[in-house]
């Protein structure tokens, strides 16, 4: 008869093949991914077949979230939003405190009109998640078109950026595209908003002669593509 | 390797026998909890694909432009009208009730977004540009034209008169999905001449009779 021996003690695992799995996996995802930024409002992009990459930089970006409110915010340096709330702080004559710009310059979007602007830069964290649940968004009406000049004092400084980016690259005799150096004007519509809102945004950018738009969507398959 | 240490296994066969002593091992138990604690964050917090943008160039607006009554007569045109996600369209010129030209007033058909529905109308109505393409395409690949020829030639097709020209307009209850779904079928077709257009009055009833109905 076979003898059967007696277990010595706990079973041992080589824990070794797992450390290497879990660390080949948060490698893949660190190099993979790239991170989500921070949206003001969740926004379900629609799907479409388009392929080109959203640029990084010299954005300027306009989100109409499901209810049809509207949200203003560029991708730039922050010399460039400190100059662009600047701008506009002359133009409503609304005065904002040091703190309050340092504030600006970290935020990605704004929603809110620019009587509220200097509270809500004050607010924390927490009030703030509060306060864009009940703000109406930044004004589009026709008689107080706020969004018109947030566009405005954006694309000014962006231009100004680009142009300053443009020559300092020039100088380097670093071959160079001038349209990379233009701001780029992006819509971030959720799916289920009504297109009237979104079709007053891009009413909004055509008076302003910007009739280049782009729309974020997602991914999906192309059918041309697949039939082969 | 990185084994458990089993120890007493063997230390009653005699105090001098001591247990085998190898490699050093060490326990990986808690580098497989980091790890895994680093996976689940960097799973949580990123995003895969980089959003992707779909760029439209929308005509210029022309302040106080009168529109033109004699403008030239439009053919192999389409003008689509979105509702909520239900597509009605007409071809060529819209004739109002009792027109000048003594043209049966227009009638707006239906479709849908399925791949039978506006996809199908819109590859038989593109049929010449698409053929166009299929020839330039084949032409591509067998290397007897260079793909900037390609691309110049099939730009060329599209703007041809034979080509469709496509207006999209939306009543108030269109959905932006809706818009974007119809720019992709657009592109889907190879539709190179389309516009986003403001809907009329007389458009706007014809729609609303259809939606009202059901």
């Amino acid at each position: 008869m076979a003898k059967v021996s007696k277990p010595k003690s706990a079973p041992g695992i080589d824990m070794t093949p797992m450390v290497d799995l879990a660390f080949l996996l948060v490698t893949f995802f660190m190099l993979s991914a790239n991170f989500r930024s921070d949206e003001i409002v969740p926004v379900d992009v629609p799907a479409s077949i388009a392929e080109n990459v959203i640029p990084n930089n010299m954005l300027v970006r306009v989100t109409v979230d499901k209810s049809g409110r509207v949200f203003y915010g560029i991708a730039g340096k922050e010399d460039t939003k400190k100059n662009m709330l600047l701008r506009m702080s002359e133009k409503y004559k609304i005065p904002f405190s040091n703190e309050q710009v340092q504030e600006f310059t970290k935020l990605s979007d704004i929603g809110c009109s620019m009587s509220q602007l200097p509270a809500y830069l004050s607010m924390n964290e927490h009030d703030r998640t509060r306060f864009i649940e009940s703000s109406v968004g930044v004004p589009t009406d026709s008689t107080n078109n706020q969004l018109k000049d947030w566009i405005t004092a954006g694309r000014t400084e962006l231009l100004a950026f680009g142009e300053a980016e443009y020559m300092a690259a020039r100088e380097k005799n670093i071959d160079v595209k001038v349209s990379d150096f233009k701001p780029k004007f992006v819509l971030k519509v959720d799916g289920n908003a009504d297109y009237i809102f979104a079709k007053r945004v891009v009413e909004t950018f055509r008076d302003l002669k910007e009739n280049n738009l782009s729309f974020i969507t997602s991914l999906k398959a192309d059918p041309r593509k697949t039939e082969h | 390797m990185a084994q458990i240490q089993e120890s007493g296994g063997q230390d009653h066969k005699g105090g001098k026998k001591r247990p085998k002593r190898g490699i050093p091992t060490v326990d990986m138990t808690p580098m497989v909890d980091l790890g895994f604690l680093l996976l689940t964050f960097f799973v949580m917090t990123s995003t895969f694909s980089k959003p992707k943008i779909m760029s439209l160039a929308y005509p210029p607006k022309e302040e106080n432009k009168p529109t033109d009554p004699d403008k030239p007569k439009v053919n192999n045109a389409i003008t689509f009208i979105l509702s909520e996600d239900r597509i009605f369209y007409y071809e060529n010129q819209f004739y109002p009730e009792s027109n000048k030209e003594g043209k049966p007033a227009t009638q707006l058909s239906e479709t849908n977004f399925g791949a039978d529905g506006v996809r199908k109308l819109l590859t038989d109505k593109n049929r010449y540009v698409l053929e166009q393409k299929a020839g330039l395409d084949r032409q591509l690949r067998g290397k007897e034209i260079a793909d900037t020829t390609h691309a110049r030639i099939l730009k060329e097709k599209k703007g041809d008169p034979q080509a469709l020209k496509v207006l999209v307009k939306t009543d108030d209850m269109a959905k932006c999905r809706n818009f974007i779904d119809m720019i992709d079928e657009l592109r889907i077709a190879e539709i190179g001449a389309f516009l986003p257009s403001e809907i009329t009055a007389s458009e706007l009833e014809l729609v609303r009779a259809k939606t009202k109905k059901d």
